[in-house]
């Protein structure tokens, strides 16, 4: 005679998962983290630029970085210049600057276009795709890991053999291959259609490859989760499996997917610089910071600038986002940073 | 002998005088030596003379850098890119003459003894070849040697086939490649061993046959090759130079042929370097750093365009320019809207700043401005310029004003427009130039972007209905026809094929009758012939297929060392390595 789970009387709070005072504690912590809290500037600076990066065109540049300007003057000092100038032995060309001053502060490239402008947008574009990417990675991974960790058996058998199938390519690989197959038609799948230079295209594919490496640990996270005993003792109580999945396991298995999300975002928005830089992320005529360092390399002798601005600002980005990743970890497992000082003196 | 003395000394001034400028001439800059040619060095008529024997310039390692080395060291195969290499390895009946200047696309006889005149109504062309000749193996060249080469031609992948289905039962092998292997010519070639002659039977005229015959797809190889593309390993060589080892992507040398003894200098001429070694794995940026630092003595790949200014600057001398029949253009899909509207073609070709894109190419050193079909310098070339302000014979700026208001009429304004091209700089750039000015004009324009391997195909596929792409065409041989004929005519235009060569798919069924009617004089009066393709170039230009651009000048860059730079204009010439000092 098998007896049929009920509702507990009484709604407890059962599980240790992270309550309001544990967030605010882990908030207090990272605002002691000074590492961190320098690099969340630089974010908020990076982020507040990029999205400035309209009023900068049109107010302060003057011009538009979308466009050819091929045969355009510009008025520096008083005076009216070409943007491009024909080089004096007729062979080859030279466009303006860097002027650090107004008008093509950082100089122009070879359409003319106002570089400095176009970091901005770029930055803008680098940055959507990032978080967007990553985001949905998580969105998936979180999904596809509860799932798989929760049920086991075969659900997690068959999930976890068709994600390492995804996992056994390498990532630049596979999301190359995606993005020549999907540049020539864009995706189609039913009454979804996404356009080859819509944004949405970098942000499915980087997503679509970043989740196993989500959704592994997320699914490590809920096998271990549903051994504690306040989960044991939550089905004993007789707790229903959607309360169980989204009151006991899903809180505990939440921060540890806080901790790696900056982390997913510096990788897609590396993925995203590298797909672009080989012309199969954001379509011209768009900009992101790996179509300019890509437009750069061209001139790396007489407009290193092109390429460089661009390729420090997304070493910047990275290594702010490592960083506070880092801190978000300490800030929630404060555990994990003590692990780590006594590996450290072990190992030295 | 007091008398003798004055007339001596003058004779040994005069000598010394000779020594020293042949000597300056050899070490001196580029620019001086185009004008100093081999054939200078013999006396003319004498086509037998090895010019480079007793040379004091014979000898020496010449080194280039190349990353665009073409796709195969198989003349049978390869399209273009290595045609100027192949050039010098392999021979066939006919040659464009080995010189620079524009008599180098004259056609003279090559492993035939003469040109044949044409009998039969234009059907039948009979050669008599060269006996001694031999491939580097020590075969002796036969005319049967010939039959199997374009045998071979059809078993081989590629469009090219189409090049020799005008012979008798030529169309047959290319309607079945897959059966290609049983491709038997033997009605429409007829090879006589012992009488060393080779008849050519064709199933129609054609007035460029002579052309395609000097061809790299016509080189003679053994009748015993394998009907099989050689990927590494190279095949018996005629010409002065054989291919001694290929790895691709890493590397190439050529060294002398020991069988080549020059039996036509015209056609053919022995060649000054011993050895020609090529690195196929730097990029154009490192190549030119190479020759820049005197480490390489040719780069084959264009000079990076950032690097233009400061080479040609630091390095005046060693630059040298010469004029292409390349016509750059922007390719209009004539089948599917916008561009199946006259008016919308003609306001593309009016709007275009023409002079801003020369420019962007590298300048009007580099690029000369074009509104028509065929390019300067090439046969029944009159310049004709309707897409400008005021129309005439050159172009002199671009027409917004008439461009909007055609567009106006055509009612085609916010129409989608799609721009295919390629990842490259260059390709990008004018694509975004053009995306620019079909917004101006009242467009939705936008780009694809496809890999290189894919997009030539994918335009060429009418049923991807491409609309607009950056195209270049560099003919195949100096005759009108492979424009206006191939490219923007009928004979090119097949639908639903990726062997389809006419982009713009166009086909004007009254501008195909003149083209008819041009071909058919050409083979009986050429001079009569040249008016007809001057009007239809006209009569084409005003369809606007394209948007033609400019026509690309070649840019050389070479060592110090390099003596002799000879420039030669035919599709297999370009820097005639062979003729080139290194010592």
């Amino acid at each position: 005679m098998g007896v049929a789970p009920t509702e507990p009387a009484i709604d407890l709070p059962l599980s240790p998962g992270p309550s309001r005072g544990t967030w605010a504690t882990a908030v207090r912590r990272l605002r002691r983290d000074r590492a961190a809290m320098a690099t969340l500037v630089v974010l908020v600076v990076i982020v507040t630029s990029t999205l400035l990066a309209p009023v900068y065109a049109s107010r302060v540049a003057q011009t538009d970085p979308f466009r050819s300007n091929l045969s355009g003057t510009v008025e520096i000092d008083g005076s009216r210049v070409p943007v491009i100038r024909p080089n004096p032995s007729g062979l080859g060309s030279t466009p303006i600057g860097p002027t650090f001053g107004r008008h093509f502060f950082l100089g122009a490239d070879t359409q003319g276009r106002d570089v400095a402008a176009r970091i901005l947008y770029g930055g803008r574009a680098s940055l959507i795709v990032g978080v967007a990417a990553a985001l949905l990675t998580c969105l998936i991974a979180t999904g596809i890991g509860l799932l798989a960790g929760f049920t086991g058996g075969t659900t997690d058998a068959v999930i976890f053999r068709a994600l390492d199938i995804v996992w056994a390519f390498p990532i630049y690989l596979l999301a190359i291959a995606l993005s020549t197959s999907l540049l020539v038609q864009g995706l189609k799948i039913g009454p979804v259609a996404v356009d080859p230079n819509s944004l949405l295209l970098p942000i499915l594919i980087i997503a679509v490859v970043f989740v196993p490496y989500v959704a592994r640990p997320v699914r490590g996270e809920v096998l271990a989760v549903r051994q504690r005993e306040y989960v044991e003792a939550a089905i004993a109580q007789g707790a229903r499996r959607r309360r169980l999945l989204f009151k006991e396991v899903l809180p505990n298995v939440l921060p540890s997917v806080i901790v790696i999300f900056p982390l997913i975002i510096a990788t897609c928005i590396l993925t995203e610089s590298a797909l672009s830089f080989l012309s199969i992320g954001v379509q011209p005529p768009q900009a992101s910071w790996g179509t300019i360092v890509n437009d750069g390399q061209n001139q790396l002798y007489t407009r290193p600038l092109v390429s460089i601005a661009p390729g420090l600002l997304i070493a910047v980005t990275i290594l702010a986002l490592n960083v506070l990743g880092d801190g978000v970890r300490d800030a929630l497992d404060p555990r994990a940073k003590i692990r780590r000082r006594k590996r450290r003196a072990r190992d030295s | 002998m007091r008398y003798l003395r004055p007339v001596i000394c003058s004779f040994l001034l005069a000598l010394l005088v000779t020594t020293l400028t042949a000597c300056g001439g050899s070490s001196s800059a580029t620019g001086e030596t185009t004008t100093e040619t081999t054939t200078t060095e013999t006396a003319p008529g004498d086509q037998t003379t090895d010019v480079t024997l007793d040379s004091p310039h014979r000898g020496g390692t010449m080194k280039v850098v190349w990353n665009g080395f073409g796709s195969s060291i198989d003349p049978g195969v390869d399209y273009d890119g290595n045609w100027t290499l192949l050039r010098i390895t392999n021979d066939g009946l006919v040659a464009w003459k080995r010189v620079s200047g524009q008599d180098g696309n004259t056609l003279v006889p090559n492993l035939a003894e003469e040109l044949p005149i044409p009998t039969n109504g234009g059907l039948t062309y009979t050669f008599k070849v060269r006996k001694g000749v031999k491939f580097s193996t020590g075969q002796e060249v036969k005319p049967s040697d010939f039959k199997a080469t374009i045998e071979r031609q059809f078993k081989l992948p590629g469009p090219v086939a189409s090049f020799y289905a005008v012979l008798l039962g030529g169309a047959a092998c290319e309607a079945s490649p897959a059966a290609g292997k049983k491709c038997d010519l033997g009605k429409g070639i007829i090879a006589d061993d012992n009488a060393m002659t080779l008849t050519f039977k064709l199933k129609h005229q054609d007035a460029d046959f002579l052309q395609k015959l000097a061809l790299p797809f016509a080189y003679a190889l053994p009748a015993d090759t394998s009907p099989k593309e050689t990927s590494v390993t190279p095949l018996p060589a005629t010409g002065p130079y054989m291919i001694e080892s290929y790895k691709p992507n890493v590397e190439m040398v050529m060294v002398r042929n020991p069988e080549f003894t020059q039996w036509s200098r015209d056609a053919q001429p022995n060649g000054y370097p011993d050895r020609i070694e090529f690195n196929l794995a730097l990029t154009p940026n490192e190549g030119t750093t190479q020759v820049e630092n005197g480490d390489a003595d040719w780069i084959a790949d264009q000079i990076p365009t950032d690097r233009l200014g400061a080479i040609s600057e630091k390095y005046p001398e060693q630059i040298a320019i010469n004029p292409n029949p390349q016509v750059y253009h922007m390719v209009l899909n004539t089948q599917v809207p916008p561009f199946d509207n006259l008016k919308v073609r003609q306001a593309l070709n009016y709007a275009t700043d023409r002079k801003a894109l020369v420019q962007l190419w590298g300048g009007p050193k580099l690029a000369e401005v074009t509104c028509q079909i065929l390019p300067p310098n090439f046969p029944s070339y009159k310049p004709y310029c309707p897409w400008t302000k005021n129309p005439g014979e050159t172009w002199t700026a671009p027409d917004l004003a008439k461009a909007k208001k055609l567009i106006a009429a055509s009612g085609t304004k916010g129409m989608k427009v799609v721009v295919i091209g390629t990842p490259d700089e260059s390709t990008t750039s004018f694509d975004l130039y053009f995306i620019d000015l079909l917004k101006s004009l009242g467009y939705d324009a936008s780009r694809k972007t496809l890999q290189s391997s894919v997009e030539y195909p994918y335009v060429q596929d009418s049923a991807n209905k491409a609309q607009i792409s950056r195209s270049y065409w560099y003919p195949d041989y100096p005759a009108p026809a492979d424009f206006l004929d191939i490219v923007v005519g009928c004979s090119g235009y097949h639908p639903n094929s990726t062997a389809n060569p006419n982009l713009s798919m166009f086909c004007d069924p009254a501008i195909d009758a003149k083209t008819r009617a041009a071909l058919a004089k050409q083979i009986t009066d050429p001079a009569a012939a040249v008016p007809l393709w001057t009007e239809i170039d006209r009569l084409t230009t005003d369809a606007a297929p394209w948007v033609p651009l400019f026509v690309a000048s070649r840019l050389d860059f070479v060592s110090p060392r390099i003596g002799n730079f000879q420039y030669n204009p035919s599709v297999v010439g370009g820097f005639m390595i062979e003729s080139a000092w290194v010592q």
